[in-house]
């Protein structure tokens, strides 16, 4: 990997936020919409990748992360009337302490006792979503009502379900996520994390604590994909146990795998293609998991890079 | 009923449980012993068996014991072929790197469950006993087919055992497991063999489906609950070890039997689940498993 300038690569970033807040004014109702889904969906493979792309650990139980957001967001908006910044909040910490705790236990595994190991885990936090079904709602879920889907800033309050404010807030946060994403891969921590997933012995030997250093990067990893959850249930209203289960650890192995893992914007394009792909299929046929199938077989076979892999293999080696 | 008699009911459905379990996870548990390969999409060639009983027996007509026989016979012939075509296609083109057919496998789970659906449906389907013979224990009456289960399962584990341990073939399999490149140099064909446990692997998920489909039914989703408690049965027991894989089967299906009939079976999957996650967690090894390499 060549060294990037870090000008171009913030200004690359910079641009694709830009391009994103403008296309908000030109985009019809629908993809609108769409796009505002796709970003925060964004941010949960953004979480996954600076896991899975940057330390190179395969984690089968990051819906987990999603839904304790989710959860963590919606529960204290329906069962305690918080505030949208405090129920945010409460996502976020619900998301980073269970990834501590997972972090702890599933950290002592490697490789496929780890997958195994974190897919478990968010089976059991599934099912006890559907075994505390009185107040988590079963399998049916909560709709998170639309009056306490209001944020209130000093005097003016925006209603979420409003399009406008809610692409916005979707925008915002996936800045947030993007840069900061940036930054920390360009740190002297995420070389670490580079060197962790290449070569781990080696790190070790260089005086670097791999376990603690792994450990922070669930905790970044799993509070990000509660962001992402936290901020589906605010903005689009709907609790459900379907994103605990294990379809929803999967779509982001494929989103940042097609984008193109341990590539800052991979996930955005691999969400954002494969989102369109599905929306163009269904048009033509109700068999949109014969797709996802098939997407995935030809990626490892033939792509095992993604889209954005392989253009900074190719072309554009400077991309972070 | 009283205690004890309620007691026994539950053992007798944990042990077909856990005669169903034993051949799947016997299946997952070679595949993964021999090749490295975690094989996700496990759970889809025994949802593809049950499909396949009920096609074959509803196209036979007379008696029920003849569809079933055919199912019995067909269904995991074609479901082995399939896996074939599909390691030909696909990981062996991979060369078994381990994540790539992890995600390669989930790959498969989803175009077999989408071709379930578009061809099956989302019905659930019965397929009717060879026998219906009730056995009258002093309490109750028990079907004669579950335990006929419990014994065609017994029957094949002794099979699989008796070929994994004192046939050529099992030799080459191990020989395999144990050093796949100084087999290959020793002139046995890794590729083939490759292959074959692959198919193998999948036929002993599709005869255990096509053993459960009288008692439960068919249906597009059911390979997701054999696949978790698979992945279950193979972790505690150790991978590749065919005791471990048994005893521990007969535990998970034996607690599951009886937790699910004492207490709330969402809470007694929770609980296991659980357990086994720390297993791994505090012992990676599984229970009877030796060290890995």
């Amino acid at each position: 990997m060549k060294e990037a300038s870090p000008s171009k690569a913030y200004a690359l970033h910079l641009g694709v936020i830009v391009l994103l807040f403008a296309l908000s004014f030109v985009l019809p109702e629908y993809h609108h919409g769409l796009l505002a889904r796709i970003m925060v969906l964004a941010v949960f493979a953004m979480g996954y990748n600076m896991l899975f792309g940057y330390v190179g650990l395969l984690s089968l139980g990051h819906a987990m992360f999603f839904s304790a957001g989710l959860y963590g967001a919606g529960l204290a908006v329906i069962h305690l009337g918080w505030s949208v910044p405090a129920a945010f909040a409460a996502g976020l910490a619900c998301g980073a302490l269970l990834a501590l705790v997972i972090g702890v236990l599933a950290l002592r595994t490697s490789g496929v006792a780890f997958m195994i190991v974190t897919m478990m885990f968010a089976q059991v936090f599934y099912l006890i979503i559907l075994y505390l079904a009185a107040w988590t709602g079963g399998d049916q879920g909560l709709v998170v009502p639309q009056s306490a889907r209001v944020l209130v800033l000093g005097d003016t309050s925006l209603g979420l379900t409003n399009p406008t404010v809610r692409y916005m807030s979707a925008l915002v946060l996936f800045s947030i996520v993007l840069l900061v994403t940036l930054a920390v891969v360009r740190s002297r921590y995420g070389r670490v994390l580079v060197a962790i997933r290449e070569n781990e012995e080696r790190t070790k030997m260089l005086g670097y604590d791999s376990f603690s250093n792994k450990l922070a990067a669930v905790v970044v990893s799993g509070t990000i994909c509660a962001a992402s959850g936290a901020a589906y249930a605010l903005l689009f209203g709907y609790v459900g146990s379907t994103f605990a289960s294990v379809q929803y650890s999967i779509l982001p192995l494929l989103w940042v795998l097609l984008g193109g893992a341990a590539t800052t914007l991979g996930p955005l394009i691999g969400t954002l293609f494969m989102y369109y792909v599905v929306d163009v299929t269904s048009g033509y046929t109700s068999a949109y998991l014969l797709i996802v199938g098939i997407a995935l077989i030809a990626l490892v076979l033939f792509f095992p890079k993604g889209i954005l892999g392989t253009i900074r293999q190719r072309w554009l080696g400077w991309l972070p | 009923m009283h205690f004890g008699p309620h007691l026994l009911l539950a053992a007798l459905e944990g042990l077909v449980t856990a005669a169903v379990l034993a051949l799947t996870a016997l299946g997952l548990s070679l595949v993964f012993g021999v090749m490295r390969v975690v094989n996700v999409a496990h759970g889809e060639f025994f949802m593809l068996g049950a499909v396949l009983a009920w096609a074959i027996s509803t196209a036979i007509s007379g008696h029920p014991a003849l569809g079933f026989l055919a199912a019995l016979v067909l269904a995991p012939l074609i479901v082995s072929l399939i896996a074939l075509v599909s390691e030909r296609l696909v990981l062996r083109r991979l060369n078994y790197n381990p994540e790539a057919t992890i995600v390669a496998t989930i790959g498969m789970l989803y175009i077999i469950q989408q071709l379930a659906l578009t061809f099956y449906g989302p019905e659930a389907r019965p397929v009717e006993p060879p026998f219906s013979y009730r056995i009258l224990l002093p309490w109750f009456g028990y079907s004669g087919y579950k335990l006929s289960i419990i014994a065609a399962s017994a029957l094949l584990l002794a099979a699989t055992w008796f070929v994994l341990t004192r046939t050529k073939i099992g030799l080459v399999m191990r020989a395999t497991r144990y050093d796949s490149e100084t087999a290959q140099a020793f002139g046995i064909p890794v590729d083939r063999v490759y292959a074959g446990v692959f198919a193998l692997g999948a036929m002993l998920a599709a005869v255990a489906a096509v053993l459960i489909v009288p008692i439960s039914q068919a249906h597009y989703l059911m390979g997701q609950d054999p696949l978790l408690l698979s992945f279950i049965v193979v972790i505690i027991g150790g991978l590749g070890s065919l005791r471990g894989t048994l005893v521990a089967a007969v535990l998970i299906g034996l607690s599951d039997g009886i937790i699910s009939v004492f207490f709330s079976p969402t809470l007694a999957k929770i609980i296991a689940t659980l357990l086994v996650a720390m297993v791994l967690v505090f012992r990676p090894q599984g229970l009877f498993g030796t060290a890995s390499r």
